[in-house]
């Protein structure tokens, strides 16, 4: 581990004592781990000489709108001050809380980074006003996600029925976005929406006891370095091999024909994960200009152990629809078969490869079939988002 | 009369614990109580009971009738 966000449950500043006495005891124990901090702002602007007193690495808010009148409709109600506050005025309050949180974190050079959750139909045209206000105000990074709005999740949206936004939707608001600051499509420092990395909610594996027995652990600072070495040697192959092949594609002339490649991995960056073994994906989009990470999709475990294949394959199929192909370690025949039905084609020639210049070589590859007239481009229906994290409005 | 929370509406999420100006809320089997002998009402403290005020389900902390209503001591 090597950076520790608290999220959660409610708001981390809402409980302000526990929240800094966490950190406290970690800073003691751990004086290397980077702390992060996730709230909804609220209380943001009393805290912020603390948060810089902990060298915290950065505060992710949340911030949904910075118009009371849309606001109005994402948040019911807030307790602030010792008073609940409704209707415009709690989200008159929240926003003024919110932009003067931001405008403090950057004022004292502690990086903000800024969450929304798109909700279609009442913030989805409005983000990109939310993007200009937080970037003007010096965010470093603006992530939108997706609404995941599933009835069992008891939220306000879950429950009347507001849909989640589609693949395709998210995208075009990411990319429109994205001429004025950095989007984070991936946080690779932690996604304080759940506890770990890239699919499995490693939530339960915290539990008081266990962190109590984790504290016992000797920290040992030198492994750690040299762990921290590797990931940082890696990372640069992969940069280079990703160059090459960038390189490489140059010759062939510019083409506005652009790909979604679905690759199923474990992580460090390659294609190294079953096509059963796979709950989630991610998704990269691949022109001439390169390749770029566009998000996750969460899919149901294909390889359940003899049941339910049949279910989940589609349900695979919706999650990746905007693909043109599959990348995946290894893959079974009859999921093979029905994947190419679908028009997706899944590739397991780049097993193990780094994902970067994979992309681009299959890229390569599809745009020649094109030229030769082997194949015609098609763009791709949209897809179902899906994620594993619950992620909530407030 | 003290507040009481429904135990079978509470989501345990610890909100109201620590805005209690009396500490008269604690944890017990995964849901949160309120010590009668504790809870002021929060009069004298707070315009509204802020346990109330903050619980984000509606209807969970509630009047509990089986006490006499809250006396500001003389
Ligand atoms: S009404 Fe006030 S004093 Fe009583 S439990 Fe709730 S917060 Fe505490
Ligand atoms: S705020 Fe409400 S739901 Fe949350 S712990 Fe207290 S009584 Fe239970």
């Amino acid at each position: 581990m090597t950076v520790l966000g608290i999220a959660g449950p409610g708001d981390p500043l809402a409980n302000p004592g526990k929240t800094f006495k966490t950190f406290e005891l970690i800073a003691k124990t751990a004086p290397d781990i980077k702390l992060c901090l996730s709230t909804n702002g609220l209380a943001l602007p009393d805290h912020v000489d603390t948060i810089k007193a902990f060298n915290v690495d950065h505060v992710t808010i949340t911030i949904n709108m910075v118009d009371p009148e849309i606001g109005q409709h994402i948040y019911p109600w807030i307790y602030y001050k010792n008073k609940r506050y409704t209707g415009i005025e709690a989200a008159r309050i929240l926003t003024e809380r919110q932009l003067l949180g931001l405008e403090m974190l950057t004022a004292a050079g502690v990086l903000a980074k800024i969450n929304s959750v798109m909700i279609p139909g009442i913030n989805d045209k409005h983000l990109v006003e939310v993007n200009r206000a937080v970037k003007s105000r010096g965010a470093f990074l603006h992530n939108i996600m997706p609404l995941i709005s599933a009835p069992e999740h008891g939220t306000v949206f879950g429950l009347n029925g507001q849909r989640g936004p589609s693949a395709q939707e998210l995208k075009v608001l990411q990319d429109s976005c994205e001429g004025e600051m950095n989007m984070m499509r991936h946080c690779r420092q932690c996604r304080a929406d759940a506890v770990g990395l890239l699919g499995e909610d490693r939530s339960a594996e915290f539990t008081t006891e266990k962190i109590d027995e984790m504290s016992e652990v000797v920290y040992d600072a030198e492994t750690r370095k040299a762990y921290q070495e590797l990931v940082e040697a890696e990372r640069l192959e992969k940069v280079a091999a990703k160059d090459a092949a960038l390189a490489d594609m140059s010759d062939e002339g510019m083409s506005d024909i652009k790909i979604m490649i679905a690759v199923a991995t474990k992580g460090q960056g390659r294609v190294n994960e079953h096509f059963g073994h796979a709950t989630e994906f991610q998704i990269y989009e691949v022109g001439t200009a390169g390749s770029k990470f566009v998000g996750h999709r969460r899919v149901d475990l294909y390889c359940q152990g003899g049941y339910g294949e049949e279910e989940t394959l589609p349900s695979v199929v919706r999650a990746i629809n905007d693909c043109h192909a599959v990348f995946v370690a290894k893959i079974g025949g009859c999921p093979r078969d029905e994947l190419k039905q679908a028009g997706i084609d899944p590739v397991d020639r780049f097993a193990h490869e780094f994902i970067g210049q994979s992309a681009i070589s299959y890229f390569k590859e599809y745009l020649a079939r094109v030229r030769s007239r082997e194949i015609v481009h098609t763009v791709r229906g949209d897809a179902d988002i899906r994620q594993g994290a619950y992620i909530s409005a407030a | 009369m003290a507040y009481k929370i429904v135990a079978s509406q509470c989501t345990g999420c610890s909100a109201c614990e620590p805005e209690c100006p009396n500490v008269a809320i604690r944890e017990k089997n995964g849901v949160f109580i309120i010590d009668p002998k504790k809870c002021t009402e929060c009069m004298g403290h707070f315009d509204e009971p802020q346990c109330v005020a903050v619980c984000p389900v509606d209807l969970t902390c509630v009047i509990d009738n089986a006490f006499p209503r809250y006396q500001v001591p003389a």
